[in-house]
């Protein structure tokens, strides 16, 4: 079984904070971090090295450090990497991310699975899984927690988090799924793995080892544009009814009803 | 602030890391669940194995990662810093797995270190009985020849990963006349006839690991799990221990380290008499005892593993003396962590509370403080009738 996983690398969400009178996220000396939903995606590739045997390959598109994210996946037990890395990606929105992550997939050949996170903690936009599955033509289930009871080369059985409660569904293979982190428990490094990663050297495709076009790359290939950026501030008020019980039920249900509640 | 330079390799450092990872990622989030509710730690053990910990000291020919005492020691040290039930566990399977890794037939080796390496079976060592503890050649257990079998007779006390451990390195009386050459070394596993566990023990501390009694009653093994030969038992056990001792000093420096980073936070951010308390001459002395202690003991420590790693034999004295100093500096470190700490060091939400419950078995188990001065002093009655 072949399996992609698509990872990205993001500022390390506990350490980071916002200014919120420039409406920036303050950056400077903050580590960056696998973007924590996809080591869930990472630990669903590996579930299933472990019980069907596959050869995973980790796609990151970041710029050079991004690097970085990939040696990390591999200390975990993913065989193959690829940096997807070039000036002419950088602003990237999620229309621009998902063509040159499908360049990237179409590059490496044939596959049975991509897996990757739920949404970035960065971005949150949850939006690169499904638009990736459109281009690479291939069916997709998003926010999976549950893979299986059966697997196989060929088929998944999943369980899909909904609003109303959960989907049971069978997907034919290839596909694309999104993870949801209720799925599993990432596991630790190995010091085997930890090794391996040290001495890689990792993959850099540019755009013309995708043989990508410049204008639909970057920020030239991104229609998204970010107004403004602000913590919306959320206000709770509050009200003690008085009178009896009965009263007090009347005036809630006029209130609910004046609120279009009921 | 420059830092003591220990010169470790990369691959050393990694060790470090990886254990400090687990550490925070997956032991310190629930340690005192497992202390409270006495819990074995399987999961964390199945974390230690991915992250190929067990093998570090086994060679790579029968799957481990072919480290020495250094590389064990980093990563009982660091572990340590979390827990030290849990690190005892760990450290309880490879000193059942030494004997076999020194004294094993090559058969033995290559169908028990691959299991103890990967971490999927645990390992455990039994020498202790009721009626003997420092006093290991009064160990009563009996192995007798019988055709192509050995038959054990009698129990031993206290053993760590009891019942959990699926491979057991057992200490019995071959020769009951011969002294120190009357004990043999034998492989038992779980499941093989006659062989059972008695209840778990209830402990101050080291609630999550496992100590229980072991009953050989007829408890009968093939021949060929006798480890060297026959009468070698206590040379067996002695070098067993030898080698494991630093590993011993190595949890007390982690469990100090662990209570000193406590200690030194809380003392920087609790304010009495209108300033912080570290800024009180007595408690800046405690805690420059306390770190100055620890230095000593790493640094004693490093240095015998790496005495150690380069092949050097009759290790006893050093072995012995890279236990003691370290765990002794454990137990009062943890003491005055407690003290810095106050009130808030006696509660069970504080981490220091576990800390010092549990450092006080490191004084006892694998040989206590007064059998290491023992040790050591024998070591310099001989080594200055020479001089
Ligand atoms: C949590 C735990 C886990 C353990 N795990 C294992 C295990 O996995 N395998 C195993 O084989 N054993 C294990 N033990 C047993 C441990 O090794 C013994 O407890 C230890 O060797 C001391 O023996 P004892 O408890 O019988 O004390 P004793 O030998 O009865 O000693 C009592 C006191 O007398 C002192 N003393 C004894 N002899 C002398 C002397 N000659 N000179 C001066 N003082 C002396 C001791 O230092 C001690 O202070 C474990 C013990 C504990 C508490």
């Amino acid at each position: 079984m072949n399996i992609i996983v698509c990872i990205k690398q993001v500022p390390d969400t506990e350490a980071i904070k916002f200014d919120s009178e420039k409406g920036i996220l303050i950056r400077e000396g903050v580590g960056a971090i696998i973007n924590p939903p996809d080591l869930h995606a990472i630990e669903a590739a590996l579930t299933l090295k472990d019980s069907l045997g596959a050869r995973i390959t980790a796609v990151t598109m970041g710029p050079p450090q991004a690097e970085q994210a990939l040696r990390d996946a591999i200390s975990l037990g993913v065989d193959d990497v690829v940096l997807l890395s070039d000036r002419a990606f950088a602003g990237a929105d999620t229309l621009a991310t998902t063509y040159v992550l499908a360049k990237a997939i179409k590059k490496i050949g044939s596959f049975d699975l991509v897996i990757c996170g739920k949404q970035a903690v960065d971005g949150d936009t949850a939006q690169v899984g499904p638009g990736l599955a459109a281009r690479l033509n291939v069916p997709s289930v998003t926010c999976v927690s549950e893979i299986g009871p059966n697997v196989s080369e060929g088929l998944l059985q999943l369980t899909r988090m909904t609003d109303n409660g959960r989907d049971l569904l069978e997907l034919r293979l290839p596909a694309l799924i999104t993870v949801h982190p209720s799925l599993n428990d990432p596991r630790v490094p190995s010091l085997r793995g930890k090794m391996r990663a040290k001495k890689t050297t990792v993959p850099v495709w540019g755009l013309e080892d995708l043989g990508a076009d410049p204008e639909r790359t970057g920020l030239k290939g991104s229609p998204t544009r970010v107004k403004s950026t602000w913590i919306p501030s959320f206000e709770a008020r509050r009200e003690i009814l008085s009178g009896s019980p009965e009263e007090q039920v009347g005036t809630l249900m006029e209130r609910l009803k004046e609120a279009g509640v009921i | 602030m420059t830092q003591v330079n220990y010169f470790l390799t990369e691959e050393q450092q990694m060790i470090i890391d990886l254990a400090r990872q687990i550490v925070e990622e997956k032991i310190i989030p629930v340690r005192n669940e497992l202390d409270e509710n006495e819990e074995f730690p399987w999961a964390i053990i199945k974390d230690l194995a991915q992250a190929d910990l067990f093998g570090l000291f086994i060679p790579e020919e029968y799957g481990g990662m072919g480290g020495g005492s250094l590389e064990i020691c980093l990563a009982l040290e660091h572990l340590a810093h979390g827990c030290i039930a849990i690190t005892t566990t760990y450290a309880a399977s490879a000193l059942g797995g030494y004997p076999i890794l020194l004294f094993g037939s090559e058969e033995q080796k290559k169908k028990y270190l691959p299991e103890i390496a990967s971490g999927k079976k645990l390992a455990a060592f039994g020498l202790t009985e009721a009626n003997a503890g420092s006093d290991a050649a009064g160990i009563q257990t009996t192995a007798e020849e019988d055709g192509d079998f050995w038959v054990l007779n009698g129990s031993k006390q206290w053993i760590t990963n009891g019942g959990e451990a699926e491979i057991y390195t057992i200490i019995a009386k071959t020769d009951k006349h011969k002294g120190a050459r009357g004990a043999s070394a034998f492989i038992v596993e779980k499941g093989d006839a006659g062989f059972s566990f008695g209840k778990k023990e209830r402990k101050m501390g080291l609630r999550a690991s496992s100590t229980r009694e072991l009953f050989f009653d007829d408890c009968r093994i093939p021949k060929d799990r006798i480890l060297g030969r026959r009468g070698q038992g206590f040379i067996i056990a002695m070098r067993t221990l030898d080698l494991a001792r630093p590993g011993i000093g190595a949890v007390g420096v982690g469990l100090a380290q662990a209570a000193l980073d406590e200690a030194a936070r809380y003392a920087r951010q609790r304010v009495q008499f209108g300033q912080p308390i570290i800024s009180f001459q007595a408690i800046q002395h405690m805690l420059a005892d306390m770190a100055t202690e620890i230095e000593a003991s790493r640094a004693l420590i490093y240095s015998v593993a790496r005495t150690i790693d380069s092949g050097s034999k009759n290790i006893s004295k050093i072995a012995a003396m890279a236990k003691l100093f370290p765990t002794e500096t454990a137990m009062k470190v943890a003491v005055d962590a407690v003290q810095i700490m106050g009130g808030y060091g006696y509660m069970k939400e504080c981490p220091v509370e576990k800390m010092m419950r549990d450092a006080k078995v490191l004084q006892i188990y694998e040989g206590t403080s007064q059998i290491l001065r023992n040790v050591i002093g024998k070591a310099l009655n001989s080594e200055y009738a020479k001089k």
